[in-house]
């Protein structure tokens, strides 16, 4: 409890951020917003590790730097696929996730 | 009711609304759009638990810098105006019902565990604090992860430009 | 005294026989020949000196000839009990056999330079000559039963290889898978009867199991299967495998097939020392049939005494030349058995057992000749047929003296050698079992007569109309048919009765007149009877076929055995059980496997589709993977 808000509060929205995500994962096509909802869900989780810190561990920073680990990881991540999107989509002028299966089998 | 609780349920309210539209607007810049949203009402719940230099690098690096990246790479691949399809419905019904049933299943393990904060007394966070200890070598230094996140930052850039670069 | 040499007896066929099989088709064929029958010629000098030293200069260890291990070498080590040896054992009757063999083979050897000159084939031929050379020693010197089984096999693939040389005739073709099938099947008792054997004794040496330690038997005793004990199984059983090789009544009918092949090759393998090896093998065995399995002994004389009728009054029907000599060679390898059979162990007793590895050494030799005659007179007219000969005595000069020589050897004239092996199984016979004896005496009859309606049919009668005046055969042919006519006059001379005995120690032998006397007579009976009947063209044998009647037209069609088998095979044994295997093997067996394949290309087919390739998709599977494993882990476990 902090100033009122209980941490179960915060974490029903990161979970409910981080489902929303997944959702978008399986339900889009397109892949940048699919990586829209990677976006969320690593947002989701960089909440909860803040929130646990804060919420529990206030002595320490783990949390904090876990969650900015995570955010320069997802810079990596984002910059990289979104090279690989620019490279599909000039190759096969779409961006669909359902064009790039030609590793199938 | 306390400001901040106001403010929380304001933050909240905005995340919940937005992270949906986020995933199934139809047109994709908005949906950037609302994902800045998403991403600056974390970076408002950062602020509400008073660790400014996570909100100031959320603010940074995720409002300003990916959403920019991801807007940037929708201008090179889409038309403004262009519309999704509605996804088919089989897809629609799978999704849905994954994150619904993901979310009741969190939900209930959040609600039934009892979480228990430490006695110790709190931490003063500031930039020197956070400094001292990101690049410490000693007890809670955290200079290793920071050196492999760098040279992974470096391997993503380098990446990123190989293949992102048109071909001979 | 040790015999490291006797390893060159084994080596040196073999080698000719890859080195002729590998390059022999770049050679000349008449290098081809040549280093085969040198090869041969030399392993038939180590015989001979091999045999002078084991009998004449070693000679007897207490009174008896010992058995002597030359070498011996693990060859298949399963466990210390089953453990298949290799080596050379060298006793009285295998080192007769290594006398026998590598002469005949190499007068063969000799014979066939000249009688299969310009054949298609000829490095091939001798190639297989080696190898046949090679198994046959291989399998008089086995050290045990197992090592013997393997040549065994050996020397029937080379008489299958040889019988079946002409390849592109059909009936050639059809005689060696015949030969090959049927000596198979009795090559599956014989093997039964190995396993039974070696199961109960734990041993599959020879040395063990005809050794004078009987305890090694102890095992089986009081084992009965059927009402019969099993020793007796085991001995019938090898008896099998040594009737098929031998040719021996119920499984006879491949030998007279056999003919199909080179005319040296009937008288190499057909004749002198492949047919004889189930004579050897029962006479191996010796001691285990008198002492374990005495009913077998008695199967075995009978067996013989049967076949030697049998074989001999079909003989006098035939017309092909090589038929005849082919059911006298059946007719005689009866004799053998019979005097296996009838015989004793030990002494006097063992009169049967000399007496026919005497006949057996005999036999080979005036055998041999006869078909080597045959050959050469074939040569000269180029048919099988005794229709198409007559008059030859003029023409084939050395031939015909030679071939009289075998004639009246097997006929039992006294001073040659058949006449002295011929009486030692009479004696045998008389004093075991006098309805045998009978058999034989009257065998002893047909055989002179058949011989000599052969002999007065080629030789004299009537000229016939020849392509082209019929000329002696060259000499590589001529000499090895002097030296066997001497061979088969002079080996009745040798003192068998004091080397080659069932229980390795000498014993007198005296010609017994009461019995000598009356077979001398009934074979010059047959000769003269055989002299009334065609030494002019007559019509007499005509009539006297006619008025035999159904029994003549039987007996010129073998009594329908052929006929019997193939009916047996063709209808019975291919619709009822072939078919129905057949059916089962394609459609049950194959089609599982088929089935199995189908079912895994089905599959993968429809599993190939898991993998979409649709990124949404898997992440679908992994989260719903994820929640249902929390659930199991949370509500579940």
């Amino acid at each position: 409890m902090l100033q009122g808000i209980p941490i179960t509060s915060v974490l029903i929205v990161s979970a409910f951020m981080f489902f929303a995500g997944v959702c978008g994962f399986i339900i889009r096509r397109n892949m940048i917003t699919i990586l829209m909802s990677i976006e969320l869900i690593l947002n989701a989780v960089n909440i909860n590790m803040v929130v646990f810190n804060k919420f529990l561990f206030p002595d320490q920073l783990q949390g904090q730097f876990f969650a900015l680990f995570i955010v320069g990881i997802a810079a990596a991540e984002a910059s990289v696929a979104i090279a690989l999107v620019i490279n599909i989509y000039r190759r096969l002028n779409s961006i669909s996730v359902d064009k790039v299966n030609e590793m199938k089998y | 009711m306390a400001l901040n609780v106001l403010m929380f349920y304001l933050l909240s309210a905005v995340i919940v609304i937005c992270s949906v539209l986020t995933i199934t607007t139809t047109r994709i810049l908005r949906a950037a759009f609302y994902l800045l949203c998403v991403l600056v009402a974390t970076a408002g719940f950062y602020f509400m638990v008073d660790y400014q230099f996570m909100a100031g690098v959320q603010l940074v690096l995720y409002a300003g810098g990916i959403v920019v990246l991801i807007i940037f790479s929708i201008l090179l691949t889409s038309h403004i105006s262009h519309k999704f399809a509605k996804p088919e419905a089989s897809r629609l019904i799978m999704g849905v019902l994954v994150g619904v049933s993901g979310f009741a299943l969190s939900t209930a393990a959040i609600l039934k565990f009892t979480f228990t904060p430490t006695t110790n007394p709190a931490m003063k966070v500031d930039m020197q604090a956070i400094g001292l200890q990101l690049l410490g070598t000693g007890k809670n230094g955290y200079v290793l992860p920071f050196e492999v996140i760098s040279i992974l930052l470096l391997a993503a850039m380098i990446g990123a430009i190989i293949i992102a670069k048109k071909g001979k | 005294m040790n015999y490291s040499l006797t390893i060159l007896i084994l080596l040196i066929p073999f080698a000719t026989f890859l080195f002729n099989g590998l390059f022999g088709m770049k050679l000349k064929p008449i290098i081809s020949g040549l280093i085969g029958t040198i090869g041969l010629g030399v392993i038939t000098l180590l015989s001979y000196l091999t045999a002078w030293q084991y009998f004449f200069v070693d000679g007897m260890v207490n009174g008896t000839f010992p058995k002597i291990i030359a070498m011996s070498m693990d060859w298949l080590h399963f466990t210390d009990f089953l453990t298949v040896r290799i080596g050379i054992m060298l006793d009285p009757i295998s080192v007769m056999m290594l006398v026998v063999i590598t002469t005949v083979s190499f007068m063969v050897h000799i014979y066939s330079l000249g009688y299969m000159e310009g054949e298609k084939g000829f490095q091939r031929f001798y190639a297989f000559l080696s190898l046949f050379s090679f198994s046959m020693l291989g399998l008089v010197v086995a050290t045990n039963i197992f090592q013997m089984y393997i040549f065994w096999e050996l020397v029937g693939v080379s008489s299958f290889l040889l019988i079946g040389f002409y390849y592109t005739k059909d009936s050639a073709v059809a005689a060696s898978k015949k030969a090959f099938i049927v000596t198979r099947f009795a090559d599956l008792g014989f093997l039964i009867g190995i396993l039974l054997l070696s199961f109960f004794t734990k041993t599959f040496d020879f040395k063990t199991l005809t050794g004078s330690d009987q305890s090694i038997f102890a095992n089986a005793a009081g084992v009965n299967f059927m009402g019969i004990s099993v020793m007796t199984w085991a001995a019938i059983l090898i008896f099998m495998g040594g009737a098929g090789k031998s040719a021996m009544f119920p499984l006879h009918i491949w030998l007279p097939d056999a003919m199909e092949g080179p005319t040296p090759v009937s008288a190499l393998i057909h004749a002198a020392t492949m047919v004889v090896a189930g004579v050897y093998l029962v006479a191996r065995m010796f001691p285990v049939f008198y002492f374990q399995a005495p009913e077998a002994l008695n199967v075995v004389a009978y067996v013989g005494g049967f076949t030697s009728l049998f074989a001999a009054v079909i003989a006098c029907t035939q017309y092909d030349i090589k038929r005849v000599l082919a059911f006298s060679t059946l007719s005689q390898l009866g004799y053998m058995m019979l005097a296996l059979g009838v015989s004793g162990y030990g002494g006097e007793e063992g009169v049967g057992y000399m007496a026919s590895m005497f006949h057996l050494f005999t036999h080979a030799m005036f055998k041999a000749l006869l078909f080597l005659g045959a050959g050469s007179i074939i040569h000269a007219v180029h048919s099988n047929v005794m229709q198409d000969m007559g008059g030859l005595r003029k023409y084939l000069p050395i031939t015909h003296a030679t071939f009289l020589i075998a004639c009246l050897t097997i006929a039992g004239v006294p001073f040659l050698s058949g006449f002295f092996s011929k009486d030692e199984i009479l004696v045998a016979a008389f004093h075991h079992d006098k309805l045998l004896f009978a058999v034989e005496f009257l065998v002893a009859g047909l055989t002179a007569f058949y011989m000599f309606r052969l002999y007065f049919n080629i030789f004299w009668g009537k000229e016939k109309h020849y392509h082209h005046t019929p000329h002696e055969s060259p000499k590589t042919m001529t000499i090895p048919l002097m030296i066997l006519a001497f061979g088969s006059i002079f080996a009745g001379y040798i003192p068998f009765h004091k080397l080659v005995t069932s229980d390795g120690m000498p014993f007198e032998s005296h010609m017994n007149f009461a019995i000598a006397i009356p077979s001398v007579l009934i074979g010059l009976i047959g000769i003269t009877v055989a002299w009334v009947l065609y030494k002019k063209e007559t019509t007499i044998p005509e009539r006297i076929s006619k008025g035999l009647g159904g029994f003549y037209t039987a007996v010129f069609h073998k009594f329908y055995f052929d006929e019997i088998y193939l009916f047996i095979t063709k209808k019975i044994i291919f619709n009822y059980i072939s078919r129905p295997v057949a059916w089962f093997d394609r459609h049950i067996v194959d089609g599982t496997m088929n089935g199995i394949g189908w079912l895994t290309v089905t599959s993968s087919k429809k599993i190939r589709n898991l993998q979409s390739g649709n990124l949404p998709q898997y992440g679908l599977v992994f989260v719903l993977g994820a929640i249902i494993l929390v659930l199991v882990f949370a509500f579940i476990i």
